[in-house]
């Protein structure tokens, strides 16, 4: 059993949340704050697409998109001399697209359940658009958006099929664990693909358990209202 | 010094077109819900836009669509205290009064600064407490204390007194306007509850419909509403279709009766109305505005008598409209009169 199946995918997992994680809050934030009726639904739409296409036709846009003979993959060779596809990037790109919905409508739901009128006193009372968003907007979304942010990693550590087809199934370079379990099983070697199955059972329940504890210290100022009970009438 | 405000926005189902000023001094609002009167406040806060109009405070242009000037709500320095107060969950009382000071603020300065508004605003020791484990009313006074820390210009309060019980809104009442007196007069006060209108504002404005309908000295729009939708707010309970019957005469039309008044009825009055507390009991012998009455109901409140009675003795469909008289209960009771009568001063002329 070769070890670098895990490692690439975790690898993967952790960068690709990283950056989704970031682009997923940003732009469900804008999105929000849109007030164009119109614009909110088609922006929302395109952006859910990945959610129900199958991996397999994501797969197949980025191939559209990245191919080293398309345009956009071109690009990234000629100026950075950096090829996409079947590379490790390719296995982040995948993860990234294929898990970008998962973060961006749970934040997105988050962000809309914190209470216009906060935003609203926020501003008369002077305080700055960025600083409303870190002092107000994202500690009370923060349970939401973490909860987005664990289901996006484990999607993205289970991805499969669009980095199948955009990422290939190069062992040490783009195997991740479900591409190593799926080669260990057409290759007969079930004890390989056991093994796999446990290790990545194991990591995806760490994770969901470490953020879930994470998002419950967030919550702080309600569990300090358990704590002391409710508030005393004057 | 004070406001100057010139708004039109349209909605819609709704159009929302206000103008008024005030010379300094609180200000009340009133209106029934959804008439545009928290809509008239968030444009002078800064956080809807209006689509035309003007909005100066002392003498400061907030926004002036002609001259392309819209200033950001951060900069305007309006306090807004809104209707459930939104107070930061994710924030001690100490820290929702420190999102209203000046960044630059030293932090020895914040703190004392901090400690002194929560002793004025009566909350002393509980600036780390979170805000869901105070009561309504310490809500309401840290919010308050909050918008008083960033030293606005003028204060705009959202319905202040309407999700607290009613014994705790009268003392929250005295001790918003010790705490507002302590700092500035300015504040303009959104409401639908007429008393409170009445004990707190010295000017008072009528809304509907995204309209204005009356402004002016709060006691005389009480005393003389003019409109029938004022008098409404205004509480008044006896109301009937009218029309100019002679010089100081109307015809009541839904009472079938003549009322005298005092003052010349204009010509163009549609309606009469009569306080519920504006009857007298009187007998035959009263000149004026006597009524035979026919009791319908008495109801009891713990200091007040409600009774429900019609015009003893009228003919056809007007007769029959069912009219209120208020009266505060004697220590004794006495048998109710059979005739009441209403002061010509106290007919209301309505259009």
């Amino acid at each position: 059993m070769s070890i670098s199946p895990i490692l690439i995918s975790i690898k993967t997992a952790v960068v690709s949340i990283l950056i989704t994680f970031v682009i997923g809050v940003l732009t469900a934030h804008a999105v929000v704050r849109t007030r164009n009726e119109r614009l909110k639904m088609i922006i929302d739409g395109i952006l859910t697409l990945p959610l129900v296409l199958p991996p397999t036709v994501a797969g197949f846009f980025l191939l559209c998109v990245f191919g080293a003979n398309r345009p956009v993959g071109r690009f990234f060779i000629d100026f950075f001399n950096v090829k996409i596809v079947f590379s490790w990037s390719a296995t982040v790109l995948a993860a990234v697209v294929v898990s970008f919905p998962l973060m961006y409508r749970s934040a997105r739901g988050a962000f809309e359940l914190v209470d216009e009128n906060l935003i609203f006193a926020a501003r008369t009372l002077g305080m700055s658009e960025a600083r409303i968003f870190w002092r107000v907007i994202m500690p009370i979304a923060m349970p939401g958006v973490a909860s987005g942010g664990v289901l996006a990693f484990a999607r993205g550590l289970g991805e499969f099929g669009a980095t199948a087809m955009i990422a290939g199934n190069i062992a040490g370079k783009t195997r991740t664990l479900p591409l190593a379990i799926y080669s260990a099983v057409a290759g007969g070697d079930m004890d390989t693909a056991y093994h796999y199955v446990a290790i990545i059972v194991v990591i995806s329940f760490v994770v969901v358990a470490a953020m879930n504890y994470f998002a419950a210290k967030e919550r702080r100022f309600k569990t300090v209202r358990e704590k002391h009970g409710h508030g005393s009438e004057d | 010094m004070g406001m100057e405000v010139k708004i039109r926005k349209k909605f819609k189902d709704f159009s929302l077109d206000v103008e008024f000023g005030t010379n300094g001094g609180r200000m009340g609002i009133l209106g029934p819900s959804g008439c545009g009167k928290s809509m008239t406040l968030k444009c002078v806060a800064g956080v809807e836009t209006p689509d035309e109009g003007y909005i100066a405070v002392n003498g400061r242009v907030l926004f002036d669509s002609e001259n392309g000037i819209n200033v950001r709500p951060q900069k305007r320095r309006v306090g807004y205290l809104f209707q459930d107060y939104a107070l930061f969950p994710n924030m001690t009382v100490w820290e929702n009064l420190a999102c209203g000071l000046d960044s630059s603020t030293g932090r020895a300065d914040r703190n004392r600064k901090i400690g002194d508004m929560l002793d004025l605003c009566h909350l002393t020791g509980l600036g780390d407490r979170y805000p869901s484990q105070l009561s309504g009313g310490q809500q309401q006074r840290v919010a308050l204390a909050r918008i008083l820390a960033n030293e606005p210009e003028v204060v705009l309060l959202d319905e202040p007194f309407s999700s607290l019980d009613a014994h705790l809104s009268e003392r929250m009442q005295t001790q918003l306007l010790d705490v507002l007196k302590h700092f500035m007069d300015d504040a303009v006060l959104v409401t639908h509850n007429r008393n409170e209108a009445y004990r707190i504002c010295a000017q008072i404005l009528a809304m509907d419909e995204g309209r204005i309908l009356i402004s002016g000295d709060t006691r005389e729009v009480f005393r003389n509403p003019q409109y029938l939708k004022v008098a409404m707010l205004t509480g008044c309970k006896n109301l009937s279709r009218a029309v100019k019957s002679g010089e100081y005469e109307v015809t009541a039309l839904d009472w079938d009766m003549r009322l005298r008044t005092a003052t010349p009825v204009p010509d163009d009055t549609t309606a009469v109305g009569v306080h519920s507390h504006d009857f007298r009991p009187a007998t035959v012998a009263e000149t004026h505005n006597l009524i035979r009455i026919s009791v319908l109901e008495t109801t009891e409140g713990p200091f007040e008598r409600s009774v429900a009675f019609r015009r003893a003795g009228g003919e056809g469909e007007g007769a029959r409209c069912e009219l209120r008289w208020t009266f505060v209960k004697n220590p004794v009771e006495c048998p109710l009169p059979e005739y009441l009568s209403v002061h010509p001063e106290r007919i209301l002329l309505l259009k």
